[in-house]
């Protein structure tokens, strides 16, 4: 049983870092421990509890500008956001219930420590594109800030995003500020219904390279299909999402309806539909019940054309859907005892992109790479960046590659 | 010129034949500068207040020969300072007088558009607007548009993190790149990100943008493209103050609107654009917004309408929008005119770049006009209101003795303004050498130390682009000491459990 360590403030952060790094001690960094069991399981003496750092300290939504502690639970900060009718425009998934966690938990400082995203990626960026400045305490016991509370900043090196998807490995944050963004008055989504894979990359590809300005863009295979919300059958459905003010969702859906018509059947879905359709599409839904938790799970970015040539490559028995136009993929594997590493890394390799394994038993996530494996000079180099920060491997070793 | 450049290298530079003669065996022909006529055009960059003539021109043609220029001059202990199409506004590719300048200007071809994934893959020295124009055909383009987007290169674009007037709602370049070819100084390639998105491990891509050369040269970049809007409609707005115009710009984005472009100009500047251009901007106003939607018609004729009300509630004396796209072309006109307009009216001007929270405003246009008056120096202001990105422009003589000085003192006044207020030094123009000695305003001395090491990590000699962004350099050696104090635990309160 890992000791657990909970600073009330930042300076009790510093404290426990610089007690681990005089007592040659490893630190498991922590908000809400909800993505724990993603990422290669290291061995630490002590977790080090950030969620005793919580609540918002700046919120001027005219700025659109919002700071927080880092322990802060994301589901504060999205229920003040919606009251003035704002939110994190990156549409953060819900790693919760992929991983056998709760639904609706997590803090804002997991949120940036991992990059999350959502359906809107593809639109409007992930956290790192969100993540103005920072406070951090680095594996030097050193509190340092970067960046500040203005979107426009080129005011020295952007740590912000060296930070953001870096897993606690190089600093503790205690503070994060953020830009935030209006919510769209409406949405409304187009579905091509009963395309292939192969036709529906063609159909993302198609909408995404009009004038409608997709703010999502999924497929959904048959075999999938039934367990996502808000679709009118359970079939293969091809889905694009338009947001944004009544009079233009209005104009942009039927622009796109006409465009996707040479594709095959469509229908629309209405504001509520849309919602609960891209709700589950953001949490990964078919992945997330208890008969699917036994299966390792992999996410894969590639370039949207070629995502459909890696699904390809996998063996049938696997489950898997695409977001992001064809560039996300999530599989889950048809064993519990084999997520079929190999292969899948030699087919991301050939055409480009990471894959990472976000769900497996720990004896296979301490077997196979978790994280895409870098090449040599890249290998060295995050070490050496690592090294700078966290010289003696305070804060999460090895969560991301075995000696980093 | 007041910023001390690193100590010259009198050993090096007492090498010089031997090493142009040996960069020569790297680059042959004419990709090789060393007349002191011939490398006249790279003692300066766009902040021309600054020059230094540098120890030899390099144009390498492919990445091969980048890494072994650079690979040679890691093993010789030489400077290198890479330059792009020179536009800096910062002297972030002012040379070095012991340092090789690696002008990338031969990397001018565009390797691959891809449609089906809406991505370009270009040289970094293509032009920020040639692609834009590589794919308008098909009616995309690329969105970052610095105002020197006709000359400045993509790979300047990437080292400054350049920005433009459509970056509140599109993005600045960082968040428009999806791949990066790099060679750092020891003469590694390294690819960073491509076609797809988000980093496989710490996002080295998203460092990279806005490094100001310091960490890498750039070889290729691969940006994503859009599909141009439908339309695009602009409503041009005069306030009897600065407080009106600001008021007015928080209405509309509290309304849930994020304009296309929101530029505000104050009286010295629409004044000076107006002789210039003959925009039809007002005169007896204190402040001109200009807001540009975007999107189908029905949007930007909705939105037109939403922002005319708003405008009307903040006191707003004069409201016009654009009925063609002649225009909406005009209004923009004016703003895009600005700088040369106000080369117009005095024979020197110097152009800042803080970015402030936008309700602070009319506090740094007053106490900026304190400061005109302080160091009899008029400015005119031209504002990105949207992101808070302040443009004050200082308008000085260089023949008059001390102008220069002053000019400069009232600037980093207002930039030590604009931090006190919650803003920071610098919003697109980055740091260079301009702003170099004020980070520390910004930052504490733990605060660069951490930045500095992870130049440690990329170029551990410090030979790629020094005397830029960091006042004070320290030997990597000397930033990798663990200071460890207390093997105690030094919290017995904190709650465990």
């Amino acid at each position: 049983m890992t000791d657990v360590v909970k600073p009330r403030d930042a300076k009790e952060v510093e404290d426990a870092v610089r007690w681990a790094l005089g007592n040659d001690k490893a630190l498991e960094v922590a908000g809400q421990g909800t993505k724990r069991s993603l990422g290669r399981p290291s061995q630490t003496d002590l977790t080090l509890d950030l969620s005793g750092l919580s609540g918002v300290t700046l919120y001027e939504p005219e700025e659109l500008v919002l700071s927080a502690k880092a322990g802060t639970p994301l589901a504060e900060i999205e229920a003040l956001l919606e009251k003035n009718n704002q939110q994190l425009a990156f549409e953060p998934m819900d790693y919760g219930p992929l991983l056998g966690g709760q639904a609706g938990q997590g803090t804002i400082g997991g949120a940036i420590a991992a990059n999350l995203s959502g359906p809107r990626r593809i639109k409007a960026g992930a956290a790192r594109d969100h993540f103005l400045g920072v406070t951090a305490v680095s594996g030097r016991a050193e509190t340092f800030k970067s960046g500040g509370r203005v979107v426009k900043n080129v005011t020295g090196y952007d740590m912000c995003k060296l930070l953001a998807g870096s897993w606690g490995t190089l600093a503790a944050m205690t503070d994060i500020t953020v830009k935030v963004l209006p919510k769209a008055e409406t949405e409304a989504t187009v579905i091509v219904e009963g395309l292939d894979d192969a036709r529906a990359c063609a159909a993302m590809a198609a909408a995404m390279g009009s004038s409608c300005d997709v703010s999502g863009a999924a497929h959904l295979p048959d075999h999938v299909a039934s367990y996502f919300d808000g679709l009118p059958t359970p079939e293969a459905a091809t889905a694009l999402r338009v947001e944004g003010f009544a009079p233009s969702v209005k104009h942009r859906k039927q622009a796109l309806a006409a465009l996707m018509q040479p594709f095959g059947p469509v229908a629309l879905l209405d504001e509520k539909n849309s919602r609960a359709l891209w709700r589950s599409v953001r949490q990964v839904k078919p992945f997330a019940g208890d008969a699917a938790r036994a299966r390792p799970l992999w996410r894969i970015s590639t370039a949207p054309s070629k995502g459909h040539a890696i699904a390809a490559a996998i063996t049938p028995a696997a489950q898997m859907f695409y977001d992001w136009a064809g560039g996300l993929l999530w599989v889950a594997m048809p064993f519990a005892d084999e997520p079929d590493a190999g292969s899948i890394r030699a087919t991301v390799r050939s055409v480009g992109g990471h894959a990472t394994l976000v769900r497996a038993p720990a004896a296979l996530r301490a077997s196979v790479e978790v994280f895409e494996p870098q090449e040599a000079a890249l290998r060295a180099l995050s070490k050496r960046v690592k090294e700078g920060f966290d010289p003696k491997g305070v804060l999460n070793p090895g969560r991301m590659w075995a000696g980093v | 010129m007041s910023v001390r450049m690193p100590e010259v290298d009198g050993a090096v530079l007492a090498r010089r034949d031997r090493i142009v003669a040996a960069l020569r065996t790297i680059v042959p022909g004419e990709g090789v500068i060393a007349t002191e006529r011939e490398m006249k055009p790279y003692e300066t960059d766009g902040l021309t207040a600054y020059h230094q003539p540098p120890m030899v021109v390099v144009l390498p043609e492919t990445t091969e020969q980048v890494a072994q220029v650079l690979r040679y001059c890691h093993d010789e202990g030489i400077k290198v300072v890479p330059r792009g199409a020179g536009t800096s506004l910062s002297g972030g590719a002012l040379p070095l007088a012991d340092g090789v300048l690696l002008g990338m200007a031969k990397f001018n071809r565009i390797r691959d558009i891809d449609f089906d994934n809406r991505v370009v893959v270009a040289e970094p020295g293509v032009t920020n607007l040639a692609v834009s124009n590589a794919v308008a055909e098909a009616g995309f383009y690329y969105a970052p548009d610095p105002s020197s987007q006709i000359a400045c290169t993509i790979g300047g674009n990437v080292a400054e993190n350049s920005g433009g007037v459509h970056c509140l709602k599109y993005g600045m370049t960082t968040n428009n790149v999806l791949g990066c070819e790099i060679v750092l100084i020891t003469g590694e390639v390294l690819r960073l990100g491509g076609k797809h998105l988000d980093a496989e491990g710490y996002d080295l891509l998203g460092l990279i943008n806005g490094s100001e050369g310091l960490l890498g040269v750039v070889t290729e970049v691969t940006v994503r493209i859009l599909k141009k809007p439908e339309t695009a409609r602009a409503v041009l707005i005069g306030f009897p103050s600065s407080e009106d115009a600001g008021a007015c710009v928080s209405a509309i984005i509290g309304a849930g609107i994020i304009p296309g472009g929101m530029e505000m100009m104050d009286k010295p500047a629409i004044h000076a654009v107006e002789e210039f251009v003959h925009a039809g901007y007002p005169l007896d106003v204190e402040a001109l917004l200009i807001v540009e939607v975007d999107g189908p018609p029905a949007e930007a004729d909705d939105l037109i309408e939403r922002i005319e009300i708003i405008a009307s509630k903040c006191h707003a004396v004069s409201c016009e929008a654009s009925t063609s796209e002649q225009q909406r072309l005009l209004f923009w006109a004016g703003r895009k005119a600005a700088f040369p307009a106000i080369g117009r009216i005095s024979p020197d001007y110097y152009c800042m770049d803080g970015t402030i929270p936008r309700a602070k405003l009319p506090l740094v246009l007053a106490r900026t006009r304190e400061m005109s008056e302080k160091y009899g120096l008029r400015c005119a202001n031209v504002f990105h209101a949207g992101d808070g990105n302040l443009h004050p422009m200082i308008l000085y003589d260089s023949n008059k003795p001390e102008e220069l000085d002053r000019a400069e003192q009232f600037g980093a006044e207002i930039l030590k303004l604009c931090v006190e207020v919650g803003g920071v030094l610098t919003g697109e123009h980055g740091v260079g050498v301009e702003k170099r000695d004020l980070m520390a305003v910004m930052f504490s001395e733990i605060d660069l130390n951490a930045q500095q090491r992870v130049k440690c990590a990329f170029d551990a000699k410090g030979l790629l682009n020094p005397g830029k962004v960091f006042p004070v350099l320290h030997s990597c050696a000397e930033l990798g000491r663990i200071h460890i104090s207390g093997g105690k635990l030094p919290f017995p309160d904190i709650p465990r459990f």
